[in-house]
Order: C-alpha cells, then structure tokens, then sequence
C-alpha cells in the first residue's frame, strides 16, 4: 500500500474520532461530572469514537473545565503545549469561557482564552453532556479546517 | 533500599480533581504523606464584599458542584436562623428530598469511582447508569441536572406536584432494586475484600482525635451524623445514623453503599409526611449578627459561619467542608501502606477538592 494512502486513511479517522483529554482548571465539579457522564452508559460516547485519554500527547483535543487561576496557568499552557498539531481547545461552562460567577474572585485570572487559544465555547453551568457532545462535533470541523490549513502550507 | 519521595498528583488518572501528596517511600511502603493544596482556588468567601446575601446564595452553590443544594441549604438555614424567618413546613421537607437526592447520586457517583481505582470498569458503568435516573429527577423536578439552585433565603423557588412525586417515587423504587443488585458485589466479591479489607486503618480513638467527619468517620465506629440535630423536616423523620466497625477502606465503602440505601427511604419518608402549603416566605429586614450553620454533606459534616453587619452586604462568609477535615486522617491512614493501594486509600475519603479549596 502506498504511503499517502495510509496517511490519508489516519488523517480521515483522526477526524472520525477524535482522542480528548480533560483538564480541571479549578472547576467546582459540577462540569467534571457531565463530563464523566458523557462517557457512561447514557450518553456513551465511545460509540461515536470519541475517546477519553489522560495523556496529552495522544491528545487531538483539549477539554478545559473551570476558570483559570494563578497557580494553574502555567499547567493549562504546559498541556496544551504538550499536544501535537492540528489540536482544538474547548472552554466548557460558564467558567471556561468567561470566569462565571468567580470572574471577580481575586485568585481568578479569567476564562480560558485568557492564556491559551480557544476554539469552540460551550456554554451552561454546568454544561449539559448533550451540550459537550454538540461542542465535540463542533469542534470537528476545526479540527478539519485546521488539518487543511496546515497540508496547504506544508505544500508551499 | 534508601528513602525515595515520591509526587502523587495533582495530575492523577483516579483523581478527577488536582491535589499534590508528596509521598515518601521506602520499598514500596509508604512511611510518609504530606498533602499540598491551592490548585482549584478560587476566593469564593472574598466574593461577600461585591455581592448582596441574596446573591451568595448562587455562589456558595457553586463551592461544589456535586453537592450543590447542601451548600446552598446550609447558608440559607443559617441567615433564616440569623434573620429569625419561619420556613414554611412543606419547604423544609423538599429540602430534605433533595439534599437527600443529593446524597444519593453523590454516593452513587463515588461507588463507581471507587470501583474504578480497583480495576471494575463495567462496575463504575453500572453504578453511573443508576446515577442517571437521580438526575432525570433532579433535571425533571428543578430544570438543571447538577447546579439545581432551588434554595432562596426564605423558602424555595420551585415545587413538586403530585404526578411528579409519584413519578420520583416509582424511578426510586427502580433504582432501590439496582442499587440492591450490586450488594452482592461491593460487600462480599473476594476482589473487593482483598483490595480494601485491612487497607488505611483509622481507629475511631484516632478519627475523634483527627477531627474525621462523616463516613470516614462512621466507618471507624463513630455514629456521629450532623442530620441528628435535626435541622430542617429531620426531626420528624426517622433516622438512625449508618456505620461500621473496621475502620478500614471496606468501612468506608460499607458505610456509603449502605447510606445510598438509607437516603432512598428518606426521600420516602420526606414525601410522605410532607404537608400542603406554600414553599417560600418574603424576608424582610437586613442580616445583623453571627451564626454557625451545620449540615450533613455527602462528605461529613459542613460548617458555615455567617456574619452580617446590618446591611445587604455580610462581613464573612467562612465555609469548613468535610474533606478539609478529613485530610489530616487521610495524612495519618497513609503511612504504612504499599505504594500500590495509595489510590484506594485516597479514594476512601471521598475527596473534593474544590470543597476544600473553595
């Protein structure tokens, strides 16, 4: 088999099903449950592809829970430095994506796009799992857009 | 071999929440533990400055998603108590249903956590699959699934109806008979018994002397339950607190799989013994004064100091959450362990870390 069809066969299931990781960056749970929830028999992703994974490497997408605060910064960037390209970020929750109820809090330091890119915002508090689900399909199409974007200028 | 030190989290596959323990070890046991915290902080108490006491109530709220409703009754009850508000009767037994929901899927939530750490995946699946019937009520009933917010200072915002009462009533008695099939499992499979019989042994002289709360507390022996001083419909409500005896990781577990069950027959008796009438009365006046407000969290014991000075705004807010002071137990139960059962041991609290550091 030639290589460029083995290659075009890993980019297409990247995209088919896209491996998570998940952060908690000073969340109250309440998001972390409906994420945990996403994975149970209810709602059951895996049956989609979309795969939890606790290693960042392995990672196409980043889930973020909670606002951002002075002492985790640095592990959120560490994180998402980790992953390899093209990666989406996702803020979910109120928190995430603009600090919520805490944003005037004084160990806050905001929503997530505060210190790393933020691709899709999922909004609730605390998010519902349909909500995460729809923001992982969402983000699909980023992830497309991005994978484009990088093969054009690899080719220039 | 020589001493090795060891970083346990605050990145950690059985944690879902970040906290550091810097474990010392000497071939493979550990002979010291000591926690460090701050990773989810918030500076939620702070927020009493630019937020009136009507507010607050939405922010203690979100102290702990999980236990969201306990958080939020515990400072109600205390600025009711502060400001002398009598809560309608039919209010008081609502809120023991949900804080008793709460509980329910709080435990259901752990069990399948718990169960994680030891290797039982399709267990954490089975008790989450049950998990999810407690949070079509809460979602039916209030509207949102985790953060129900029903609490408001004087009352409550929503009510139940018959049909729905007797709808929550028939999804209980479902997941009573799950919940039952899975006793066989978590009290006498060999797997479970081998990993937790013996495993982070607290004694109940040194659980009184800690400061322990809850079921690890109750799981040395120690039948202390914050719902015995009877606050809210508690004093009209049979209860009789749950415990066991060894001390151990399997105690511990015992006593919540056993309290699942016991806050099923709550929510029973909540409903059934609950009067007619209105849910929320208009409070009047400013909070002046301080108070000490005291419930029973999924987790043990939840303290909350409120002081007001006569004006919308209070001058402190203090939280104490259980897990705060069950860490000094967990930092006792560690050392002398295998290195290996660390997770379990840390489980066993039943940790949250976003309680803790508010």
């Amino acid at each position: 088999m030639p290589v460029s069809v083995i290659k075009d066969f890993i980019e297409k299931s990247r995209l088919k099903s896209p491996w998570l990781v998940h952060f908690d960056c000073g969340s109250c749970n309440g998001c972390d449950i409906e994420v945990l929830a996403c994975l149970t028999p209810l709602y059951d992703v895996e049956r989609f592809g979309i795969l939890n994974i606790g290693n960042p490497k392995h990672a196409d997408m980043l889930l973020v829970t909670g606002t951002v605060n002075h002492r985790n910064k640095k592990v959120l960037k560490n994180l998402y430095d980790q992953m390899p390209h093209p990666k989406v970020v996702l803020a979910l929750g109120a928190c995430g994506t603009s600090g919520g109820v805490f944003r005037e809090a004084y160990n806050v330091v905001g929503g997530v796009d505060k210190v790393i890119p933020v691709d899709v915002y999922v909004p609730g508090c605390a998010v519902k799992p349909e909500a995460i689900i729809d923001g992982v399909v969402t983000a699909l199409g980023r992830l497309a857009e991005k994978r484009a974007e990088a093969s054009a200028s690899a080719k220039e | 071999m020589a001493k090795m030190t060891l970083p346990f989290g605050p990145q950690h596959p059985v944690l879902p929440e970040p906290i550091h323990l810097s474990l010392t070890v000497e071939d493979e046991i550990v002979t010291q533990a000591i926690p460090a915290l701050g990773y989810v902080h918030r500076g939620l108490e702070k927020l009493v400055d630019i937020r009136d006491f009507n507010q607050m109530v939405q922010i203690v709220e979100r102290v702990c998603g999980i236990c969201s409703k306990i958080h939020a009754m515990c400072y109600v009850q205390g600025l009711e108590e502060l400001m002398k508000v009598d809560v309608p009767p039919r209010a008081k037994y609502l809120r023991v249903m949900w804080s008793e929901l709460h509980r329910i899927h709080s435990h259901l939530l752990w069990l399948g956590l718990f169960a994680d750490a030891f290797g039982m995946e399709s267990l954490f699946m089975q008790c989450w699959r049950i998990r999810e019937k407690i949070m079509d009520i809460n979602e039916a009933t209030t509207g949102a699934r985790v953060i129900v917010s029903v609490n408001v200072v004087g009352g409550l915002r929503c009510d139940v109806d018959d049909t729905q009462t007797r709808w929550i009533l028939s999804e209980l008695d479902e997941v009573e008979r799950e919940v039952r099939r899975l006793e066989s499992t978590f009290v006498n499979d060999y797997t479970i018994k081998k990993r937790t019989c013996g495993i982070g042994v607290l004694s109940a002289e040194k659980a009184l002397e800690l400061g322990a709360a809850g079921p690890t507390l109750r799981g040395s022996g120690v039948a202390q339950d914050m719902r015995q001083l009877k606050y809210a419909a508690f004093d009209s409500i049979d209860f009789e607190p749950v415990t066991a005896l060894d001390g151990d990781s399997y105690s511990r577990m015992k006593v919540r799989y056993y309290e699942t069950l016991q806050s099923i027959d709550l929510v029973r008796q909540a409903i059934a013994k609950m009067p007619d009438g209105d849910i929320a009365v208009k409070v009047k006046g400013r909070p002046e004064g301080e108070i000490l407000s005291r419930v029973e969290q999924p987790r043990g014991e939840l303290f909350y100091y409120i002081k007001g000075n006569g004006t919308k705004y209070l001058d402190r807010v203090r939280i104490r959450t259980p897990t705060f002071a069950n860490i000094p137990p967990l930092a006792a139960m560690l050392p002398g362990i295998e290195l290996a059962d660390v997770p379990i041991v840390v489980l066993s609290i039943d940790p949250c870390i976003s309680c803790t550091e508010r």
